[in-house]
Formats: structure tokens, sequence, C-alpha cells
């Protein structure tokens, strides 16, 4: 058996590391590219879900930046989601007659989603990090209440009025309908192919962004950071201004996952954008291992799997079980009600066991474990 | 109403909503006072006592208003075992999630913190639904300025609410006195002020720890039925937004410092009751955040608290 396999894979291993990597690549993006067709030919219709999908790996990304280049655990991410959502929203419900176009509209949601990241962050960085984590909580809990309340609000004194049943995000209905992108004369509708091309396209620059990141002035002073931040100060890293750029930058990734969703699923509420949302986004970002590209991307997509498959899947099997065995609760348990049950769950394991992740960069396993080993290996770059 | 009658029901709602807050503040000023880590399981610490407790009152089953001796007996047995409950619940918590990574990077436990707290909120909509929750109206009601004094009045101040404070102040009392003369209440704040001074003093910091969280726990299970004998109704979120809140108090008062979480609860109490009635309640939250930020950023010492929270 083990002869067959090397002598089939004896051709792979031969070629240099080089082209091996290119060839994987090569390999991975022809199979995400012509994923529709083949969608299309066995019937699966998941074309839908998987950029879904694609939508929050994008947020775990952005999040990864915050969280895992520069080690500030920022606990309400999925209020950017919802600032990138409702600035274009806001720029192309028809209710407002702006109705912008949806390729300027989505570099508007970007830019907004950093500048909240900035406002947030410039008060809030100088605290240590569990303060930080709580204001970031409650950052994330009072964006959806002002959005819910900004659906008519009247400021004024006695007659007088400043502001009479002013309107922005139209409440608890939200906004609906969202404008749709159109290129070339073709608009994007119903049929999720081209949706899952355009994220597609948003996710390789985001991934090309954290990638290029990673290893620049910037990716360095944070990861200096993170690790010991006095020293870091005293070689110089400003960290008021680091810690804001790594805000600003996990934002905006959020802000492109915004305005695509808003565009993609045509209305937008508030209760799109809560806590779970949010610590669903940690936990793909710690499944797969913080500050590692590659971990997030497929922690992200297994934590998904898990979501979307296995917890249906699981729910039939175990209610199958519980029909054999006569156990009544057995036979009508959802697990889908357990989801987030779970997700906590995932959260304790893995720091507890597995802190790095499943997928971990070498600095960060050191980093992480540096407790355990009395002496600190010294850290190979991951 | 005329404006003073609102203005009175005000302070009422403001004490009220303050003495729960309260117990539950301390929890949070406690652990991180010793630990320094915020225990975000802490509020769903509280909603399990409200479940916890609602159990046993099944149990005994009893769903209407009590009088005599019963309604002591039931009461305060009922809370004592929720008290044990969710002391031991909130020490295991530690030993699992907390303990193992005492000298992990930081990070790494408020993330088991949130975990935990997450798991603990869904368990408790796994246990008992995600709708409201009926609390049965065990104690009673009885207006006592209109119907004891014989006063004619819209401000409504019931039995509820005298009961609310009489057994929240007296709690507070007790840790207090607990904290200032006994022998752990004094290795707890060796503890608190510098742990590893106090560890090489022969003080037993793990065994500190441990019983600390329990106290916390005890009185945020405490606050829990308290809550559910006053509003009759809560739900596996009412955690959350408890723990936020009471969070929020500790801070303003000065985290670590139990006086401080007292008054920053009573503060935020009044506050909270302020907004309801003049501003609008769907705006509450978001203001009482907006004063957790304006704290952290301008006083992080908050209003009685000494030590300003360093880096680490």
């Amino acid at each position: 058996m083990a002869q067959i396999w090397d002598s089939l894979t004896g051709p792979w291993r031969a070629l240099p590391a080089r082209q091996r990597q290119i060839l994987t690549w090569a390999f991975s993006i022809f199979l995400l590219l012509i994923f529709p067709l083949v969608d299309n030919a066995f019937n699966w219709g998941v074309v839908n879900d998987v950029t879904d999908v694609l939508v929050l790996v994008i947020l775990a990304l952005g999040l990864n930046i915050v969280v895992g280049y520069a080690g500030l655990l920022d606990l309400g991410y999925a209020a950017f989601f919802a600032i990138g959502a409702y600035t274009t929203g806001i720029l192309t419900w028809p209710g407002h007659s702006l109705q912008w176009n949806f390729w300027i509209v989505i570099w508007a949601a970007v830019i907004v989603a950093a500048l909240f990241g900035i406002v947030i962050g410039t008060p809030t960085l100088r605290l240590r990090g569990d303060y930080l984590a709580i204001v970031t909580l409650a950052f994330g809990e009072i964006v959806p209440v002002v959005i819910r309340n900004l659906g008519g609000v009247t400021i004024g004194v006695g007659p007088w009025r400043l502001v009479s049943d002013f309107n922005l995000t139209n409440g608890v209905q939200g906004l609906n309908p969202v404008g749709r992108p159109s290129i070339w004369g073709f608009t994007f509708s119903f049929d999720p192919t081209p949706w899952y091309y355009l994220i597609l396209i948003i996710a390789a620059l985001v991934i090309l962004a954290s990638a290029r990141l990673q290893d620049s002035r910037l990716g360095r002073a944070w990861m200096a950071l993170r690790e010991d931040e006095t020293a870091a100060d005293c070689m110089g890293v400003d960290p008021i201004r680091t810690k804001l750029l790594a805000f600003a930058i996990g934002a905006s990734f959020s802000g492109f996952a915004g305005a695509f969703y808003a565009a993609k699923l045509q209305a937008i509420f508030p209760e799109l954008f809560k806590f779970n949302l949010s610590v669903m986004i940690l936990c793909m970002v710690i499944l797969g291992g913080m500050g590692n590209i590659k971990g997030v991307v497929i922690g992200g997509m297994l934590l998904q799997l898990f979501d979307r498959v296995i917890l249906t899947q699981t729910t039939f099997f175990v209610r199958y079980v519980g029909q054999a065995l006569h156990i009544s609760p057995l036979a009508t348990i959802d697990l889908s009600l357990w989801r987030w049950f779970f997700f906590g769950l995932a959260m304790v394991v893995i720091m507890l066991v597995k802190p790095e992740g499943l997928f971990p960069s070498a600095a960060r396993r050191a980093e992480l474990h540096a407790a355990e080993e009395e002496t600190l290996q010294p850290a190979e770059r991951g | 109403m005329t404006e003073t009658e609102l203005f009175i029901q005000l302070i009422i709602n403001g004490v009220t909503i303050g003495s729960y807050l309260a117990l539950i503040a301390l929890g949070y000023t406690m652990v991180y006072g010793i630990i320094q880590l915020i225990n975000f399981a802490h509020g769903d610490v509280y909603m399990l006592g409200f479940l916890i407790s609602l159990t046993f009152l099944g149990f005994l089953d009893v769903n209407r208003t009590l009088g005599g001796w019963q309604l002591w007996v039931i009461t305060f047995g009922v809370m004592f075992v929720t008290m044990l409950c969710t002391g031991t619940i909130n020490m295991l918590i530690d030993r699992i999630g907390y303990k193992p990574l005492r000298r992990a990077p930081r990070l790494a436990v408020l993330i088991t913190a949130v975990g935990m707290s997450f798991m603990l909120e869904n368990l408790g909509m796994l246990w008992k639904g995600p709708s409201q929750i009926n609390y049965p109206a065990i104690f009673p009601a009885i207006d006592i300025l209109n119907d004891m004094l014989g006063m004619t009045t819209a401000v409504l101040f019931t039995t509820k609410d005298v009961f609310l404070m009489g057994v929240t102040v007296p709690l507070m009392v007790l840790l207090s006195l607990f904290i200032r003369n006994t022998k752990m209440g004094k290795a707890m704040r060796a503890t608190s002020q510098d742990r590893e001074a106090a560890a090489l003093m022969g003080i037993n910091v793990e065994t500190v720890i441990r019983n600390t969280f329990f106290i916390g726990g005890a009185l945020a299970g405490a606050a829990g039925m308290m809550v559910g004998l006053y509003l009759n109704t809560g739900r596996y979120l009412m955690g959350f937004d408890a723990g936020l809140l009471a969070f929020t108090s500790a801070v303003l008062g000065g985290i670590g410092n139990i006086g401080g979480a007292v008054l920053g609860s009573y503060v935020i109490g009044f506050l909270n009751a302020g907004s309801d009635q003049y501003l609008s309640s769907e705006w509450t939250r978001a203001l009482v955040f907006t004063i957790l930020i304006l704290v952290l950023v301008f006083k992080p010492s908050g209003l009685l608290g000494e030590r300003t929270p360093e880096k680490d």
C-alpha cells in the first residue's frame, strides 16, 4: 500500500518546493474558478451558501488583523460589518433618492468602516486589553441599537424642531431594496454565480492584502506590540498609532464584506448584526489559528462546514439512534439549537488545549506556550 | 403623575435597580481585584441563579403568593441553596477555564471567559427555552403607600421593593464585614494588593481565588433570585444585559474597590431609571455604554478607585 502511494506521489515529491507551491496554488484557483460549473453539473445548489461562507471568511481575515496580528481582543467586530452594510444601504436605498453606483459605494463603505474603527479606537486603545474587549463589546451592542432607533428621530424643544422625523436607517423594517451592482450592462440579480465570482475577487484581494501586511514594516510592528508592548515602544514603535492602524484596516475589510453582503441580500436589518455574529467570527479566527492567514481561511471554512452541514447531518443521525433505542429526548433533538453552545465550547477547549489553533503560525505557537517552556525558544517565522 | 411623584418614583426605581446591580457588580470587582480578569461569565451565573431558583421552586411546587412562616422558610431556603449552587458553578468556571491559564497571555484567558459566558448563556437557552420565562409570584406585592399607609398617590412602592433592599443591603454589609474582619478577608485584600507578596507571606493564593469566585457567584445567584421574585419574569439573555450594566457600575466605582462597586451600581441604577423616564428606554443602553467608554477614557480609576489600570 505504502509503495503504491510512494510511486504515485513520487514525481510530485521530486519537484522543487517552489514549483510544488505554484502548482498547488494554480490547482486551488482552478478548482475555485470552476466550482459553479461543477455545482451546476451535479445539481448541488450550494453556490449561494459558499458565497455566504466567503463573506464570513473575509470578516474573519479582517478580525485576524486586530486579534491575530495586533493581539487586541475586539468583541464587537460585527458592528463594523453593520456599518459597512448600512453605508451601502443608505447610499443606494431608493428611499434616500441617492442611489449611488455600487462600485463607488463599496469604497465608501470601506472608508466609513475604517473611520469608525479610528473613532472607536482613538479613545480606547490606551486602555489595557480586557477593557478594550468590554468597550468593543459595548460598541457592538450600541451600533444595532442606534441603527434601530435612527428610523425616525425628532429632536426639539417644545414646538421648535432641530430635526423632525429624520429617517436614516428605516428602523426595524430595515433598508429594502439595496442597490445592485452592474457592470458593462450586466446587472447582478438572483443568480448566485456572478456574486460568487465577485466575492472570490474580493476575497483574493483581502488575502493578498493580509499576506503583504503580515511581512510589512507595519505587520512586524503589530506583532512586536502583541508580544511585548513596552519593548516595542522602546524600539520606536508608536503603540497608539500602530494599534489604530490595525483597527482601521481590520474594520475596512469588514466594509468590503458589508457592502457586498447588503447588495447580495437586497435587504438589511439591525437584527443581522448581533453579538452572536461577532463571537462566530472570533471563533473562526481562533479555530484556525490566530495570526495565520491559511489557518483563518481553512479554520473559518471548517467551522462553517460544521455549522451548516455537519450539525444538521448529526441531528439526523442522533435522531435515528434515538428512535432505534427508544430514547425520546434523543429522537427529537435539534442540534442546530446547540450551535452557539458549541461555539462557546470550542473557544474554551481551543484555548485550553491548543491555543495556537489547528493550523498555527510558528511565532504564535511559541508565544502562547512561552509560559510552559521555561526558556522561550527562538521563534521561527511562520 | 405630577413632577414630584415622577421624581420620587425615579428614586425608588433607581434604588431597586442599583441594589441588584450591586450584588452582581461585587462579583466582577472582587474577581478583578484578585486576578485582574473580567469574568465575562459572571452575568450568566446571575442568569443561572434565576433559573436554578426557579427550578427549586418548581420542585417545591409553589406557584401562588405565600404568607406567614412558609414565605420566609421557602424564600430563604431556596435562596441559600441557589447561592451554594451558583457559587460552586463560579468556582468550577475558574477551575476549568481560568486556572490552567494563569500564566498564559491575557488574550487566552479573555477568550476563554467569553467562551464560558457564551456556553452558559446558551445552556440557559437550551434548558428553559429562548422566550420570556414566568417566575412564580410567591412574594406578596402590597402597595405600601396607598394600601398600608392610606395615602393617595400615584407612586408605586410595594413590599417587594422593601424585600429587595432588605436582602441586598444586609448581604453587602455581611460581605464588607467578612472582608474587613476575617482572616480570609484579610488574605483576599492582601492578594488583591500584590499576589506574589501575598504568596510569599504564606497565603495560599489559589484558595483565596477559589473563595473569591465562590462568594462572587453566590452573590450573583442571590441577585438572580431576587430579580425573579421582583420582576416575575426573565430570560436567558438577562445575564448578558445585567452583566454589562454591572460591569459598567464596577468600572464607574473603580474596579477592584468593593465600596466603589456599590456606589457605581446605585449611580447606574439612577441613570437607568432616569433615562427610562425622561429620555426613552430605547436609548438607555446606549447611554450606559457611552458612560462606560467616557469613564474608561477620562477616569479609568473610577470614582473611588486609587489604582489606575496599568498596562501589563
